[in-house]
């Protein structure tokens, strides 16, 4: 097996090691708060209905011993099944699968869009003296500052209800999509371009790029041929840490802009403590991360040419 | 082209932090602005004659002037005051999150750096797990297993920060650890809690300091990010993203509501940033 591949799915085999310690995890919190959920479910008044507490928990198979419950649910989120909503009485997957896609179309919109400006200000940026540099430091201190709900709230103000430009909420088509979409790229995209910055000052120090600049290669050819290259490497480490950002600032976002989504369907899920749906959301989000992660891992190789070689 | 050129077009220097978070005049001024703010938040009352709760509904809406710096909003509030009243539970729901993730990070940091092969593997697995939930999303968990509220709040943030502190903790602890006092105690039989409490944990304050300070301003963000979903503390209370949620409604004809609050976050996150980042950078010297 090329060592390569072999890194590969040792990081996956850790991937699911973490997703199975995740839903083991939010399994046991969930169930440590038992009495609650039956209360959750039937509500404050029900407190002195025992006849009706057990029904409950016979339905929802709260009365098998924990270690059942626990390999029911390993298997059924094996097969898909991610429970059952207490609050709307629906599978938890369908009511995911209707309000994945406005929040797939933010999120991925908001990864490029901040991935592309986060580029742009560097290269734009990247060894051109101190005024840009500060410039730089000050969006990336502003990104780290900046909550990006605020930021929807004065895009809002300013975009849709003075010069309205924008639908100011809803989900239809590109301009409802616009706002939001920088509300979220914006933060990313300033300290992925701080990063990005200094990684590229570091790549144009190094002997390559004068070795480069003696064969005659132009500065453009060998900023996107190596330069850049060099400098994305760290970036993609990041990568964890700007799909969380994304990820908890879209259900906010969403609901600053009033737009239908997981981030709505979660927060009224939180307020009525319906766990199912709650803990679904979490555990596809351990998913979505562990995924992401060891996508990462796998384009290291493909980057940086030195990792092709020798991986233990 | 000689080889001068070649270098003088990105002069060859180390790469340097950024001059506004290296200089000692940022460092006072964000410390300034820090010990205001932690002021503000413990006595509201100096800072701001008018109560934030005085309904006026005959003045509501009434644009940033000079009689309502920050105008008013719909139920004519002085929006100035509920700022400087709100800094005391925004500020204070981020401080206590982060004293309780400090708190069990240095837990796990420390149980991990000491207890053996095992509980180090434990941990450190923990953490993975741990931190495959995005913040926001571990903290959502939380609340709805022990219910919304402004002490929650913070109890939920700071959990779900818990194992970034634990991780700096548990690779200080293991540096420090193996200094020749701490061998010395160990040596003598001085038990391991004492130990570890006298001799490691003074000498792995300093990054644990910067991080939280750091850390600060993430948790007053998220915490203003719960309550704008409306699991903060309830309605007449000042609090910044309760007043965001509050303004959001308004945006079209009284944009100061929501804008004003807003403000007010990211003025703290950055005081503290700024303030982390000169700590940061001294430390490392």
């Amino acid at each position: 097996m090329p060592p390569a591949l072999r890194f590969v799915l040792r990081r996956a085999a850790g991937g699911i090691a973490v997703l199975w310690g995740a839903v083991t995890v939010t399994f046991f919190a969930v169930t440590a708060a038992g009495g609650d959920q039956i209360d959750a479910i039937l509500g404050p008044d029900a407190a002195n209905l025992p006849g009706l507490r057990a029904q409950v928990a016979a339905q929802y198979g709260l009365n098998k011993p924990l270690i059942v419950q626990y390999l029911n649910r390993l298997w059924s989120l094996l097969h898909g099944d991610l429970g059952w909503s207490y609050q709307r009485n629906e599978p938890v997957a369908r009511l995911l699968s209707g309000q994945v896609l406005p929040t797939l179309e933010l999120a991925a919109s908001a990864a490029v869009v901040g991935f592309l400006l986060a580029v742009l200000l560097a290269v734009a940026t990247a060894g051109r003296g101190r005024l840009a540099r500060g410039l730089a430091s000050l969006a990336e201190l502003l990104a780290v500052a900046v909550p990006s709900f605020w930021l929807g709230i004065v895009l809002l103000a300013v975009f849709s209800f003075t010069l309205r430009w924008f639908p100011a909420f809803g989900a239809a088509g590109v301009p409802s999509l616009v706002l939001p979409t920088l509300a979220l790229a914006l933060p990313i995209a300033g300290v992925l371009a701080q990063v990005l910055r200094q990684e590229l000052e570091l790549a144009d120090s190094k002997p390559f790029a004068l070795s480069a600049r003696a064969r005659g290669l132009g500065e453009r050819t060998l900023l996107v041929r190596h330069t850049l290259r060099h400098a994305l490497l760290p970036v993609t480490t990041m990568s964890a840490w700007a799909l969380g950002t994304l990820i908890g600032g879209a259900v906010l976002v969403e609901q600053v802009f009033s737009r239908p989504g997981l981030g709505s369907l979660l927060v009224d899920a939180v307020k009525h403590r319906d766990t199912p749906v709650v803990s679904a959301v979490v555990i596809l989000a351990a998913l979505v991360f562990v995924v992401a992660n060891t996508v990462a891992d796998a384009m290291y190789p493909v980057i940086d040419a030195r990792l092709r070689v020798s991986t233990t | 082209m000689t080889s001068a050129t070649l270098t003088d077009r990105w002069p060859t220097r180390r790469i340097r932090r950024s001059r506004v978070s290296g200089s000692v005049v940022a460092l006072v001024i964000s410390g300034l602005v820090v010990a205001l703010l932690g002021l503000i938040a413990l006595f509201p009352q100096w800072f701001a004659s008018t109560s934030p709760d005085t309904d006026d509904p005959l003045h509501a809406f009434t644009p940033p002037g000079a009689r309502h710096p920050f105008g008013t909003d719909q139920l004519g509030r002085d929006i100035y005051s509920r700022v400087i009243y709100g800094a005391h539970i925004s500020v204070a729901n981020g401080l206590v999150a982060t004293v309780i993730g400090v708190l069990l990070g240095c837990l796990l940091g420390l149980v991990a750096a000491n207890g053996g092969r095992w509980a180090d593997a434990l941990v450190m697995r923990a953490t993975d797990v741990w931190l495959a939930f995005p913040e926001i999303l571990l903290a959502l968990l939380i609340i709805a297993l022990i219910g919304p509220g402004s002490t929650n709040i913070a109890v939920a943030i700071g959990f779900a920060a818990a194992p970034y502190y634990g991780r700096l903790v548990r690779g200080q602890a293991l540096v420090v650890s193996r200094a020749e006092y701490v061998e010395a105690a160990r040596v003598l039989g001085v038990p391991p809690v004492r130990y570890t409490l006298r001799h490691v944990l003074p000498n792995i304050a300093g990054p644990v300091v910067v991080l939280a300070s750091l850390g600060t301003g993430t948790a007053i963000v998220a915490a203003a990010g719960l309550s704008l979903l409306g699991l903060g503390p309830l309605p007449p209370t000042p609090e910044w993203g309760a007043m965001l949620a509050d303004g959001q409604g308004y945006l079209a004809n009284a944009w100061w509501i929501a804008v004003a609050p807003g403000l007010a976050i990211v003025v703290v996150v950055l005081a503290v940033t700024i303030l982390g980042r000169n700590l940061q950078a001294r430390s490392i010297r």
